[in-house]
């Protein structure tokens, strides 16, 4: 599909790269979001993030959410990049990009695709700490 | 029948490996299964919760498995 543009890889995302993509003449708005690593969780230092994906299960669920996007705004083209691998505080995990008429549709559809994923895709943080390594929301 | 089941995140801790084999009957259930992955790895019930994915795809509980599909363990995904 040229409306859609799903990635998983493990080489840096670039932002502009992915804001020249979903640029078009027929949209009137652009929603970006991007994730970065934060470099500390409550309050302890964060020291890396390991991102870890069963990818072709990541890919088809990426590509379910866009679909579902479609279909439930007006929305022109929907952009999913997520990184696997060691990631650096300040490094860029995830951008999502959506282009649509109007800015209404394209910010509800950005916010319901990183809601989604996060909920869905397959993908895995561990996150790195001074004194030791976690898996994050695996436990209770 | 045997089965491989693929493991990722944590679920690869707990297994101690990214793939295990397992012997079920051949009208095994999700449900089966997961018992069974409890009795030999009871870390896996400490989980905030976990799915299994058959063939790429989330499976329910009384979903049927069958030889050559791929299972993998899904726990909490943390994507993002």
């Amino acid at each position: 599909m040229n409306n859609t543009q799903i990635v998983l890889s493990s080489e840096s995302l670039n932002v502009q790269s992915c804001i020249d993509w979903i640029m078009s003449p027929e949209s009137g708005g652009i929603d970006v979001f991007i994730g970065t690593v934060r470099n500390a969780t409550k309050g302890k230092p964060v020291l890396k993030l390991d991102f870890e994906a069963y990818e072709p299960m990541a890919i088809s669920e990426m590509e379910k959410i866009a679909q579902q996007a479609f279909e439930k705004w007006p929305v022109q083209k929907v952009l999913i990049h997520h990184r696997t691998g060691t990631l650096q505080v300040g490094e860029v995990p995830v951008i999502i990009a959506v282009s649509a008429a109007h800015r209404d549709a394209a910010f509800e559809a950005c916010r319901y695709i990183i809601d989604t994923l996060k909920q869905t895709v397959p993908i895995w943080k561990k996150e790195a700490f001074e004194d030791g390594e976690v898996w994050v929301a695996a436990h209770p | 029948m045997k089965i491989n089941v693929l493991a990722f995140g944590v679920a690869k801790e707990i297994f101690g490996s990214s793939l295990v084999s397992l012997e079920l009957t051949n009208d095994a259930t999700i449900y089966n299964l997961k018992y069974l992955l409890e009795q030999q790895y009871p870390r896996l019930k400490q989980l905030a919760s976990y799915m299994v994915a058959v063939n790429n795809e989330y499976a329910l509980p009384g979903d049927t498995i069958h030889e050559r599909d791929e299972i993998a363990i899904i726990p909490p995904v943390s994507g993002g």
